[in-house]
Order: C-alpha cells, then structure tokens, then sequence
C-alpha cells in the first residue's frame, strides 16, 4: 500500500527511509486518523518530512500522487529547484529598480507561474524565439538574455551578468544533494579548532589532586576543585562580498552560522574583493566602517584569522595602489594583506571556488603564496585540514 | 485517547493529528516554529487536556545527555564512607534521578517535555537515541536496566540553532507549527481575552500584521507579542479607533516595546518614519 508514493518520495529526493514507511502502516493499522484525505495527507507529512526545509517538496509530490497523474514532469522542479528557494532567495537578489520593474509586469508570482507553465509546456532543448525557455531569446526565461527579469538557465560563459540569478542546473544539485554542504558537517569540522582552558570559578572535582590531598592527609577527605574545562578559542573571521562571491553566499551564509555557534568568541568583518583600509559588519549600513588598523590593533594575536573569499580579481586591484573598484586606495591590498599576516600568528584562507580551477585566475595564485599555500578549499575536507593548520601552523594545503 | 485542543489552546486539525500520531506510534513528536507561536505551550496543555503529569526538561548549553537519566553523587559517598553513615552501603542512596528517570518510573503516563533541544550541544541528540527510541537506559552503578513502566508522551522543541541530526529524526514524528493566519489567531485572542470586544481586535490585527509586512525585520512578532500587547491595550482601555490612525508610517502602535524586541528593528521602524 502506497508503496510507489514511497517510492516517488525517494526518487524526489526526500529523504525517507523504511522507518517511516513502516510507522505509516503501523498508524493506518492503528486507525490513528479518521479516513479522510485531509487527515492523511496531516499524518504522512508529519511522519515523512523531518525538516521545514522539505515541506514544500513534499506538498507537491503528494499533490501529484494522489491527483492520479501517472506521469510526473515535475521531477526538475522537486528535484533541484526547491520552491521556497525559488521565491525568497530570489527575491533578496534584486535591487530596488528591479523590483519595481517586475511589480510592472505583473509581480513575482506571475513570473514564476509562468516559467512554471513554460517549463511544462516545453519538451527539448531551445534556442532563439521569444517564448520558449532557452538560450539567446528575448523571453524573460533562459539565459543570455536581455529582459531585465531574465532568468539564465545552463549557461557557461557570462554574456549578460544582470541576469537576476544564475541557476544552472548544477549549482542546485550542489545546494540540495551533497551532504557535504551540511552545517552539521561543518560544526564538526570547525569543532577540531576548539581550545579547551580552565578560567574561572571553581566548580568541578579535581579528582587526581582529590586523590592525592586526600593521601596525603592520611586518607580522610580532602577535595580539590578546579574550572570547567571552556572553549577558549578566538576566531575572527573576514569575508569577501565582492561580486564575483555572488555565487557562494548560500554556503558562506552555512559556514557563518556554523562558526556562530561553534566558536563564542567570533568576530567577523566584510570587505570587497580585497582587503584594504576600512572593513564593514553590516551589508546594510557599509558606511559603518572599521579602520584596519584599529582591527589590528584591537584584536590581538591570539586571534585565529580566517579569510573567505574567492581571491579571484584584477591584478591590480591586488598590487597596485588605487586599485580598487569601489574608492582610491593609498595602499595595494597586497600590503593590507601583509600587515595582517605579519600581526596574527594564524591565518588562513578558504576558497569557495573549486580547486581545479584555481589556477586560472593570476591573484589566486598570488594571494595563494602569500599565504604559504595556506589556503584550503570549501569542502568538509579542505575545513578539516583548515582548522588542523589553525592549530598547527606547519601543514599546508598541497594539491 | 486524543488530543483535540483546550479552553485556553487552539490546536489546528493538523496540529491534533501530529499530536495523536505521536501518543499512538510511542515516538517523540519535535515541534519546530517561530518562536513564540506555542511550541512549549503545546505540551502542557496536552498534559492538560489528556489529564497527566508533565515533566519538563529543559535543555542549557551545558546540559548533557547523563544528567537526564541520573547522576551518581561519589563525593557524598566517600564523605559518608569516612564519617562512618550507614548509608554508605547501599549505592541507591546516591544515585540522583534525572527526569528521564523520573518519567520511565511513574505508574501512569505522563508527558515529557524536552525543550529547546538546540540549545544542547551538537552530540547531545545522539547520545539519546537508544533511551528515547527503547525507552530503557543501563544504569552502570545499580547494574540494572531502567526500563519505562508506561512509555510517556515526548514532546521535543527546538528552535532551529542547529541541525538535528538523521538518525535521531528517524526516531521522531515532526511538526512545524506554521504562522496562524488571521483566522486562526482571532481564535487564539479570543480563548484568551472572551470579553474583548471584537472591533478592538480586528483594528489590533491590523496593526500587528501589518508590522510582520515589514520587509528586513529581525524577529518578526509573534503570536505570544500579540497576546502580551493586546493585555496591555486592555489595560490602559485603549480604544479601536486610536488604533486606526496608525500607519506605521507617520503613527506608531501605543506600546510597540511588547511587539518589537529588537534595537535594529526599531530603528528599521523609526527609518521608515523618517522617510529614508
């Protein structure tokens, strides 16, 4: 009995197994629920879906199943594009200008449910026209085009970058499936970078020095104490919100919120592309800003430094003075770089981009040697190793 | 047996069918949401309406998975051991019950609640799959197995501060209480304040959700803020149509404090007005 929605489930990617699958017959033969559809459909999510973040997904499998369609075209959708991601993440991409110019043609949810419609409609791979989904039209869908509310799907190069969000198939695969990207993988990873001190009241029992006191004072108790054993570490952490990092703030927003809660004395800063004078905390408020030699001078060396950052850029933005996108630098980010590796004992660098292709942009390089080659990819992997070099400033990253 | 809501708690049908699923399967229910749309409440008050005893547990960041089954208190045995008590010969003396312990050990079911489990350290879930799945747990120090008489109603909260991890999910029925819309929170303003007259209600509706629209606040009120406004607004007898002058743009709500927690939101809200 609704074996093949078990099934459907799987192949849809939620994650379910036969625990659940055995619980709903236990609770069907129970007669826990009236039979009513409603009442089912109340019983399987609470049973099957075990995270918020699977709700929407499921909705539409269950939708579909008990509509008795036989074949599901949906499969794109469920399997990489989850809704709720569809809506808000997508929302929050958009400038004011934008927004206002898709409230024009008829709001969000009309662009969605027509890409939705088009999606169905469409059998195979398109390109030109005006309609259809695909590459190089004037549709609002697909990519390479030139429609302010343009969608870009499967796209390698970066003919028109005002696109609102690149969704190329794999990217979402990425998102959803590899459990790599897990924020509970990434506790664990960060957890190795714990420090473990004893400051503070005395409130746990010593038990060897008890052992020892307590023979010393021929053999009537004596009781020693000492402070709980605490995470002592520092981190601080300086994220890059360039451009180019547009790509990667689904996972940096994972790690920061991993970090938050793993190290308590956390610091972080923003800057763009490259390090220069002034750092910023809030996106919102960038005129808020932090002189770097204030950083430098308020956080001491204990502090574990951590760069993320794609450290692709121009050259000369890197090495040459008023290099910068954004405003007129007296200094290179090269030298702000230097100050900061001279000032901490511990610094490192996580790339968000993959490690292949490292090698194609110079600053990578660059910045890569200037670090001692330690700079650590983005996977549960290259944070292990990360948090050991933090500890042991001797490994490096060797590819 | 079955959960239907109370007096005091409005239970959608989504929510009682959790409920019942969870007390018929013998699995803990986790119960995730906003914060302050009922999660804790949830278990009292079916405690309440099925008639037993809740034990709650609630979880710290220091709390480990031991202290809930018992603690074994050495230091007074050996003090004892010294002054000669006779206590000392039986080790039951110095075992102390954690609140697992105490809800396997009850005659009739109770319902245990769990709360914010999040907050507890990341191996914490783990290190209670065997208890909360069996219902048993080996006690090193007696060397006997406690085992529950009655399995009890488990109700989990958490709060999302950080993932839990499968294979305790596995064990687990899952719910998350959604926003109520305004239908249904009418009917929770109403089970608490009956003699609220209904104009006053529809006009402070209006405002609450209207500031849930703002776009970029960091904790959106909640229904628990409502209630605490609207008990407020009673009591300075605060008329509907003083409400209705409020815009959220040049009129702010009398004591927004109750509904916004949040230095950054207000000033959100006083940016606004300022007309940034």
């Amino acid at each position: 009995m609704f074996l093949n929605f078990f099934y459907l489930m799987r192949e849809n990617g939620l994650p379910v197994s036969l625990q659940e699958y055995l619980a709903l017959m236990e609770s069907l033969d129970k007669e826990v629920v009236e039979y009513n559809i409603d009442d089912f459909y109340y019983l399987c999510k609470t049973i099957f879906v075990k995270s918020e973040a699977h709700l929407d997904r499921f909705d539409i499998i269950f939708g579909h199943y008990f509509q008795g369609l036989e074949k599901i075209n949906f499969d794109f959708f469920s399997k990489h594009i989850p809704e709720e991601w569809l809506k808000e993440n997508f929302y929050k991409n958009l400038t004011d200008e934008e927004k206002a110019e898709i409230e024009a043609m008829g709001g969000i949810e009309k662009l969605m449910e027509r890409f939705k419609e088009l999606l169905e409609e469409q059998k195979k791979r398109h390109e030109g026209g005006n309609k259809w989904i695909g590459t190089g039209g004037t549709s609002p869908f697909g990519a390479n085009g030139y429609n302010p509310e343009g969608f870009r799907i499967g796209q390698s190069g970066s003919r028109n970058r005002s696109a609102i969000k690149v969704w190329d198939k794999r990217e979402f695969a990425n998102l959803d499936d590899k459990v790599e990207l897990d924020t509970r993988n990434m506790k664990l990873a960060l957890k190795r970078l714990r420090r473990f001190a004893r400051e503070g009241i005395e409130d746990e029992l010593n038990l060897k020095d008890t052992i020892r006191k307590t023979s010393e004072n021929a053999g009537m108790l004596e009781i020693s104490m000492q402070p709980e054993k605490k995470n002592k570490v520092k981190v601080l952490l300086l994220m890059d919100v360039g451009g180019s990092m547009d790509d990667h703030v689904e996972v940096c927003q994972r790690i920061f919120s991993a970090s938050k809660y793993e190290f308590k004395h956390l610091e972080y800063f923003y800057f763009h592309n490259c390090l220069y004078e002034t750092v910023w905390k809030d996106n919102t408020r960038r005129y808020d800003r932090l002189q770097t030699f204030e950083l430098l001078r308020k956080y001491n060396k204990d502090y574990k430094v951590i760069f993320i950052g794609d450290a692709a850029m121009s050259p000369y933005e890197l090495m040459s003075k008023s290099g910068s996108v954004e405003h007129y630098n007296d200094e290179a980010g090269v030298v702000w770089l230097q100050r900061v590796l001279d000032h901490f004992e511990n610094v490192v660098w996580i790339n968000p981009n993959e490690e292949t292709s490292w090698n194609y942009y110079q600053t990578t390089h660059m910045i890569r040697d200037l670090f001692g080659h330690k700079m650590f990819p983005m996977t549960i992997e290259g944070i292990t190793n990360c948090m050991k070099c933090l500890k042991n400033s001797k490994l490096i990253h060797t590819s | 047996m079955k959960f239907e809501g109370t007096s005091t708690y409005i239970a959608t049908r989504e929510l009682s069918v959790a409920v019942n699923a969870s007390i018929h399967l013998e699995k803990p229910l986790i119960v995730k949401g906003e914060p302050g749309t009922g999660k804790t409440m949830l278990a009292h008050e079916i405690a309440e309406s099925l008639g037993k005893r809740i034990i709650t547990w609630h979880i710290k960041s220091t709390t480990q998975a031991q202290q809930g089954l018992y603690e074994y208190d050495a230091v007074s045995r050996l003090r004892d051991s010294q002054l000669g008590s006779d206590r000392v010969e039986d080790i039951a003396n110095y075992i102390k019950k954690g609140k697992l312990w105490e809800a396997f050990d009850t005659e009739e079911q109770v319902v245990l609640l769990i709360d914010e489990i999040d907050k507890a350290d990341i191996e914490f879930p783990n290190d209670l799959l065997l208890e909360l799945d069996k219902m048993e747990f080996y006690c090193y120090e007696l060397q006997r197995t406690i085992k529950a008489k009655t399995r009890p109603i488990v109700i989990i909260t958490s709060n999302n501060e950080k993932e839990l991890p499968d294979a305790f999910l596995r064990r687990c029925l899952f719910h998350y209480i959604r926003f109520p819309d305004p239908k249904v929170m009418k009917q929770i303003v109403d089970v608490h304040f009956p003699k609220i007259e209904q104009d006053l209600v529809d006009s402070a509706m209006k405002v609450f959700y209207g500031i849930r629209e703002v776009k970029r606040l960091k904790k959106k009120p909640s229904t628990s803020e409502l209630i605490d406004w609207m008990k407020l607004l009673l009591m300075e007898k605060i008329e509907a149509n003083e409400l209705d002058s409020v815009d959220l743009m040049n009129a702010f709500p009398p004591h927004l404090s109750s509904l916004l927690k949040n230095e950054q939101d207000y000033d959100l809200l006083y940016s606004k007005l300022r007309g940034y």
